[in-house]
């Protein structure tokens, strides 16, 4: 079975970011870059699939600038068997959709029976590139996977979603596009010798040409970084615990109208 | 009716619309003050849920009733929603963030081939434009973003907008579109309840409680718990306490866990790490009791008590309890 | 030499960080505390190919170079020095040596298992009277048709309680003096060998430190490893490849100290500023980092020598010399700067500076990496300077 997997680079989260100079995006000097997490827990996924059915390949493919062929080797150490890297300048503004439309051009070409993406990257948290591909794709799509198992047969995949509330087991059939969620599983470390043998794997670069893609304007555009506004000073509330505690009821009642 | 803005329904599951979206409506009211619209795929709402929607501030209902909307598939709402925003041309379409809108209405742009603001906090007209202002990097920066075209679609992130007044008396015009009921892949088999703690729902809470490594063990739990149920707050932790198999992963609250926004936080023996503030720092208070004065969470909290939570938490109940009985 | 690490070498520094991050910083104040070995996460670090790092795959091990080894080292031991020195010692003391003196049928049966992470191997040179002049062995080994017989003692041998595998030398012939000294391997469980008395220490306390007891231990001769008399050369090899390993854990342990003494002056206050504010303070922390980036550097170059297959004794000895001084210095400010709160055990800072002092004694004390530095550098050996 051929399962490919989307993996986003992304800062580190204790990486402070620094707006850049042209107000939209970061600086990205001295930022530590890692694999956006749930995408480890989808690469996790669908190592284990493999595992279990004693066959198949795990294809990583990530859009973004050169960079991001540290995320893709780091998936390689994994496990994954190669790697696709969507360079090209036509995508450096890419929104959701414009990710979206690049991604799914190159699973119809690779024509994987799953895919297997994050929740969400955890930079800019929109957590729709993955609804997106399925719709692009026209496949089937279950987001927030706390469980999957492929059939024997290998044409349907039984997946839980987490949903308030519970989890909803469905049966989809394949190909289908699956999110996965914290819980999901425990991600491996690359070992050493995945490490090692990651240098070996192969690498494609793909252009925007090279899939048929025209360059076009973003739908949704970044007009701007904007640093938080800074919170009011806070109060530690002083004196024994009976007086404290009292005090904050009061304060919450009254100054803050958070009760 | 032509450049509305939609208000997709987020309901209980039993024919009523949430809670959260008189903040949906109150916000689209703001914006685009009488054309309102709420858009609602149930396989059946009720009437008293109808006339919520109108009460808050919907001028028209679209409603969509059909058993193929249960449970959820974005497959099908997507096909069955754009469908009717070809017909009807919506200005924009927000929706909540739960965990259904939130693929949902990602498909949904896909399909209609326009932008999407995932999770906003603000809302602006520039013009004639929208401009949406959402956080991004674990919530250390806002970005204001806008469309190309419309619709423009948009998640809200919970407890962040001002709820519109019930108006008691004010209703919709409810109308059934036409609809042909796509038909769906993905097959249901079954849903598996988690077993209640009689709280509410950690990402919809108005308060949220959570607890830390200081909690010290499983069993504490309960004192936490039992103020919880006083003031009606969910229960969460800290990813110490979920991984130390204190909590189910479900209740984690952080980077890696429940994104939260609750208008009031109480934290009890938790550090405030990075990661555990990037899933709270929105919130509107912050309370935090810790026994560490150096703890990083004082830096963020509005109120602060430096004490041994065991003491803090009994006495908190006894004095909300009283306030609340009042 | 280049400054920048492959993208490989980075993924190792990652790895190795991220583990020893998340499974190593949460248990590793109580395995101090406790004086208790981390089976588990030793374990661990041994299925990710850590503890036989520098053995070639073909013997089990991962097969990376020295380079990768330091970065990898460095950062275990910028959370932990005991899990540094036990994956050092399985490294450089007890696999590398075999890997290079033995024979395929050695390494198939003692070497194997070590690199792999299944089992774990010392180096046992130290006797009581034997520290710094590690020619004045003791231990007689007294050749009985196709056996060995064992007599003597070693002493403070790491993983020595734990190791399932020992390398052992012995006088084969007390009449040669250090030419006379030859290199065995001895399984746990021979009759013979026992493990004594297990030290309790100042600082890596989650190591064990253990004598060896050796009382009519029969061996097979297809145990020692090279010929007789070829032991102390092998010590040697295996000590000078060890220096760059300690050097990289001294690195890693200032490193740690240093990281939490800067995220401390930036958050305490004193005379209404941060601590960090102060210039005296400041003073101490741009001392830390020089000193650790010239040890860093000193550590990365010998490796390199190693890598690129150039003599490196003397840059070994210079790296550790450096470097466990700086491990030293830099744990000393550390809880200068941490005030009287440095001096408590719950700050990390405490452990780091019981930790650091080992750096100057084991695989040659500071005095005796002087030694070996000048000695050389009166022959015209610089170090590759
Ligand atoms: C220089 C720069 C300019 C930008 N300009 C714009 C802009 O003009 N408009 C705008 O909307 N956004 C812009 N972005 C943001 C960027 O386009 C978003 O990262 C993109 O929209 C994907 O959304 P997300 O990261 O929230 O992914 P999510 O939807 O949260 O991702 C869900 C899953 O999809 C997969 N995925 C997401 N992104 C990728 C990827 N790149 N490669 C492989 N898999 C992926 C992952 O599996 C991920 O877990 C810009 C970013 C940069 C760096
Ligand atoms: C990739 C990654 C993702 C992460 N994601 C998350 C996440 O999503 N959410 C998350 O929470 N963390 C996350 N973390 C972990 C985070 O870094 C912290 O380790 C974690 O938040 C600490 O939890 P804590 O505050 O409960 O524990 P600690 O930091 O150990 O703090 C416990 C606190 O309790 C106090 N205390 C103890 N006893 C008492 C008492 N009797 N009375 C009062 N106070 C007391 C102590 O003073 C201390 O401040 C993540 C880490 C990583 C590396
Ligand atoms: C925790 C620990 C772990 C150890 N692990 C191992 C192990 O795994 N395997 C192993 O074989 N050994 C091990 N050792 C032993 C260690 O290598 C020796 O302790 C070290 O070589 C010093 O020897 P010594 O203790 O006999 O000191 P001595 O040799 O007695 O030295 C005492 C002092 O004299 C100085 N001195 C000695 N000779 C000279 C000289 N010529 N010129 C100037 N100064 C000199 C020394 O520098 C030192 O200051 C370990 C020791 C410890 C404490």
């Amino acid at each position: 079975m051929k399962i490919l997997v989307t993996i986003k680079q992304v800062p580190d989260t204790a990486t402070q970011v620094k707006i850049a100079a042209d107000g939209k995006t970061i600086d990205t000097t001295g930022i530590t870059w890692i694999v956006s997490p749930y995408d480890e827990f989808a690469v996790e996924e669908a190592l284990r699939i493999k595992e279990k059915r004693g066959q198949g390949e795990v294809v990583a493919v990530s859009l973004g600038p050169d960079r991001v062929k540290e995320a893709l080797r780091s998936s390689l150490a994994m496990g994954c068997d190669r790697a696709i890297h969507l360079n090209d300048a036509a995508w450096s503004a890419a929104d959701t959709l414009a990710t979206a439309k690049a991604l799914a051009a190159v699973i119809k070409q690779e024509a994987p029976q799953l895919v297997l993406c994050g929740r969400q990257a955890i930079d800019d948290d929109m957590g729709a590139v993955t609804a997106q591909l399925a719709e692009l794709l026209g496949w089937p799509c279950a987001y927030w996977i706390m469980e999957a198992a492929i059939d024997a047969d290998g044409k349907t995949v039984r997946a839980a979603r987490q949903v308030e509330g519970g989890l909803e087991v469905f049966d989809l059939p394949l190909p289908a596009v699956l999110a996965a969620q914290k819980g999901l599983n425990e991600p491996r470390y690359p070992t050493l010798k995945g490490i090692m043998g990651a240098k070996k794997k192969e690498i494609k670069d793909v252009k925007a040409a090279d899939l048929g893609i025209a360059s076009e304007p973003s739908q949704l555009s970044i007009v701007g970084l904007e640093a938080l506004p800074p919170r009011p000073a806070g109060r530690i509330i002083q004196g024994d615990v009976p007086t404290a505690v009292k005090e904050l009821v009061r304060a919450l009642r009254e100054d803050a109208k958070a009760i | 009716m032509p450049n509305a803005f939609w208000c997709i329904v987020e309901d209980d599951r039993n024919g009523s619309p949430k809670k959260v979206m008189a903040e949906v409506i109150g916000e689209a009211a703001r914006l685009a003050p009488g054309r309102v619209e709420a858009v609602w795929l149930t396989d059946k709402a009720s009437e008293a849920g109808l006339k919520q929607l109108g009460e808050w501030g919907a001028a028209r209902v679209l409603l969509l009733e059909n058993a193929v909307f249960v449970p959820y598939r974005s497959e099908v709402w997507a096909a069955a929603a754009a469908d009717l925003a070809a017909k009807e041309s919506p200005a924009a379409i927000f929706a909540p963030v739960t965990s259904r809108q939130r693929e949902f209405v990602a498909r949904l742009a896909a399909r209609l081939g326009v932008g999407l603001s995932a999770d906003s906090v603000r809302f602006a007209m520039d013009g004639d434009k929208l401009v949406a202002t959402r956080p991004v990097y674990a919530g250390k920066l806002l970005s204001r973003v806008t469309w190309a075209k419309s619709p423009w679609v948009a998640t809200l992130r919970p407890n962040v907008f001002r709820p519109a007044d019930a108006q008691p008396g004010k209703t919709a015009s409810v109308e059934r579109p036409s609809l042909t009921a796509p038909g769906a892949q993905m097959k249901f088999v079954e849903r598996r309840e988690e077993v209640s703690t009689g709280l509410p729902e950690l990402t919809e809470a108005e308060t949220v409680i959570s607890g830390g490594r200081g909690m010290k063990g499983p069993e504490n739990y309960v004192i936490l718990e039992e103020l919880g149920r006083v003031i009606g707050a969910a229960v969460g932790a800290s990813r110490a306490a979920v991984d130390a198999g204190w909590r189910p992963h479900r209740f984690q609250i952080g980077q890696t866990g429940r994104t939260i926004s609750p208008k009031l936080y109480l934290g009890f023996g938790v550090s405030g790490a990075i990661q555990h503030l990037a899933g709270m720092r929105t919130s509107k208070v912050i309370v935090a009791v810790n026994k560490d004065p150096e703890a990083p969470i004082f830096k963020i909290a509005d109120f602060g008590i430096v004490a041994d939570l065991f003491e803090v938490v009994p006495e908190l109940t006894k004095e909300f309890k009283k306030l609340l009985e009042k | 030499m280049t400054f920048d690490l492959t993208s490989e070498q980075q993924l190792i520094r990652a790895t190795a960080r991220e583990f020893a991050e998340t499974q190593i910083r949460p248990i590793a104040a109580e395995i101090d505390r406790d004086s208790r070995f981390p089976h588990e996460t030793v374990k661990r670090m041994g299925e990710l190919g850590l503890m036989g790092m520098v053995i070639p795959e073909r013997w089990g091990g991962s097969g990376a170079g020295a380079q990768a080894y330091v970065v990898a080292l460095e950062e275990i031991a910028r959370v932990c020095a005991s899990h540094a020195v036990v994956m050092s010692v399985n490294n450089s003391l007890y696999g590398d040596p075999i890997a290079r003196f033995g024979t395929d049928a050695q390494r198939e049966r003692f070497l194997a298992p070590v690199a792999s992470g299944h089992a774990h191997g010392c180096f046992a040179l130290t006797e009581p009277q034997a520290g710094s002049d590690a020619t004045n062995q003791a231990t007689l080994a007294v050749r009985d048709g196709d056996h060995y017989v064992l007599n003597g003692r070693k002493r403070f041998i790491t993983t020595g309680r734990e190791a399932s595998f020992a390398l052992v030398f012995c006088q084969t012939d007390r009449e040669k003096g250090h030419r006379g000294i030859t290199a065995f391997v001895v399984e746990k469980g021979t009759r013979g060998f026992t493990v004594g008395k297990t030290e309790d220490k100042l600082g890596i306390r989650a190591s064990d430190t253990a004598e060896l007891v050796f009382d009519d231990c029969r061996i097979p001769a297809q145990s020692r490893i090279g010929e007789e008399g070829q032991g102390f050369k092998i010590a040697m090899t295996a000590i000078d490849g060890g220096r760059i390993g300690i050097a990289a854990q001294a690195v890693g342990i200032a490193t740690g100290a240093y990281e939490r003494s800067v995220a401390y002056a930036r958050e305490r206050k004193a005379f209404g500023v941060i601590i960090g504010e102060h210039q005296m303070v400041q003073w101490i922390l741009a001392d830390m980092a020089v000193a650790i980036d010239g040890a860093r550097l000193l550590t990365r170059k010998a490796a390199a020598l190693k890598d690129a297959g150039r003599p490196y004794r003397t840059a070994a000895a210079m790296a550790k010399l450096f470097a466990a001084e700086t491990a030293m210095k830099v744990t000393t400010d550390a809880i200068q700067v941490h005030g009287g709160y440095g001096f408590i055990r719950e700050y990390e800072v405490e452990r780091a500076f019981r930790d650091a002092k080992i750096t100057q004694l084991y695989e040659g004390t500071s005095q005796i990496q002087k030694l070996v530095v000048a000695r050389h550098l009166l022959r015209g050996d610089h170090g590759g300077a």
